[in-house]
């Protein structure tokens, strides 16, 4: 399949040999950071709809310390990208990923989002994940509010859970071609073959 | 405003046509033989053998004419008095799966004062040029509507001001989306597609100079032009 085994993880530290009073300090930074998250919503289709009334009175996201509204991506914690994102705005996307300050989340909303969905064509990028690091998928079509919120209390125990001591959750990394997490193009190209790009695919029968 | 009982709606075209009926919405139309827009009698009078053809489908009238006067035809059906088609709504291209078939070039015009309809077509055959000349300079909305043709079908309209792709970006090198012989998912590879998408630099096509309205400041009517330089809102 060409995947290359996941390096071993020696910068995380288990928790025993930690001191009790940094664990109690993550915890307590933790606990503020996963109650005060700053959404900024990246709305670019339908589930930007589906994220509104999330917002509004019946659903309340306020409940979940997101009373604020990030528009700008320089105050904001948590983007949500709520649509599908053509490759024209996929810079645009990793511009607004990058003028984030750390630390910074993203949920990627409903199926058009997390795997380009039914826009399996030539103008979508097939999953926000090929641009900028995701945490959560939320699926759906739209997603009801529901799921968004729940998606949004996975996230809040992802971030219970970071510890400060574990440096690679706030390293951002491009894909170095020496790392054995690199992947080829080529070899995504033919892992995904049955469901990817094909030249010789046309509805028109030329 | 409307609880006012003296208030009468004004209709366009009703002052225009003396003791014509009020235009009501057409109610079960039939598909074929109904006649057709007296537009396009008046246009085969004017020009003769330039109107090819002449369909009338579902009530609506299509008028096929030939590729070097499609400008002429338009410029007339713009400026003649008895036409007045003062808005463009639409123009766009049609491919048939059919080889044999010629792809069509369609505007869409409507006569608001005269409450009509027409589609002209111009046919261009295959193996020939896909250029047709702009029709910028007689409708201002063309504009977009032939940049957004040229993206999506090639066809090169020549005499248009800035002829460049609006939808996919400017550097997308795939081809004409639209047209038969292009591949639902592109000609390219998802990662080769990805690396073409990120490589571009979205401040440099976004330039504030190209959303500023500062060169067509000196179009805009007075009070307008007053209100944006004193930096008040206009509201529309």
């Amino acid at each position: 399949m060409g995947l290359s085994p996941r390096p071993e993880p020696k910068l995380i530290q288990t928790t025993s040999e930690e001191p009790w009073v940094t664990t109690r300090l993550d915890a307590f930074i933790n606990w503020g950071r996963k109650n005060s998250l700053w959404p900024m919503p990246f709305g670019t289709a339908c589930c930007a709809i589906e994220f509104m009334a999330t917002a509004a009175s019946k659903y309340d996201l306020a409940r979940f310390g997101m009373e604020r509204q990030a528009f700008s991506p320089r105050q904001a914690d948590l983007l949500i990208c709520a649509g599908r994102v053509p490759f024209k705005l996929a810079p645009v996307l990793r511009r607004i990923w990058q003028q984030m300050p750390q630390p910074k989340w993203c949920i990627s909303m409903g199926a058009c989002a997390s795997s380009g969905g039914m826009f399996d064509n030539y103008a979508v990028v097939q999953g926000i994940d090929t641009i900028i690091p995701v945490d959560v998928y939320v699926p759906g079509c739209p997603p009801r509010p529901e799921g968004l919120l729940y998606g949004i209390m996975m996230l809040q125990k992802k971030v219970e859970k970071e510890r400060m001591a574990d440096r690679s959750l706030r390293d951002e990394m491009e894909p170095d071609p020496e790392s054995q997490l690199f992947i080829a193009p080529s070899e995504i190209d033919e892992v995904s073959e049955p469901f990817g790009n094909s030249v010789q695919q046309t509805r028109s029968g030329l | 405003m409307s609880g006012n009982g003296s208030f009468k709606p004004v209709v366009a075209g009703s002052a225009l046509v003396a003791g014509a009926p009020s235009p009501t919405t057409p109610r079960k139309v039939a598909r074929t033989g109904t006649h057709p827009n007296p537009s396009a009698d008046a246009a085969r009078a004017q020009f003769g053998d330039v109107v090819t053809r002449v369909d009338v489908v579902w009530g609506e009238t299509t008028v096929v004419v030939d590729q070097s006067s499609v400008h002429d035809v338009i410029q007339w059906l713009h400026d003649d008095e008895g036409q007045r088609y003062d808005y463009l709504s639409d123009v766009t291209a049609v491919e048939y799966r059919d080889l044999e078939r010629p792809l069509e070039v369609v505007w869409h015009l409507r006569s608001l004062p005269f409450r009509r309809f027409l589609r002209v077509k111009v046919a261009i055959p295959r193996g020939a040029t896909l250029a047709v000349p702009s029709v910028w300079d007689v409708y201002k909305s063309a504009d977009w509507l032939e940049r957004e043709c040229y993206d999506m079908f090639g066809i090169e309209f020549t005499g248009h001001p800035d002829l460049r792709r609006i939808l996919m970006w400017e550097q997308y090198k795939e081809g004409y989306p639209l047209r038969k012989d292009f591949p639902l998912r592109g000609r390219f590879s998802r990662s080769e597609q990805l690396r073409q998408a990120l490589a571009a630099n979205p401040e440099a096509r976004y330039s504030k100079d190209e959303l500023t309205i500062a060169q067509a400041l000196e179009d805009l009517p007075a009070d307008m032009r007053r209100r944006l330089t004193s930096g008040e809102r206009t509201g529309e």
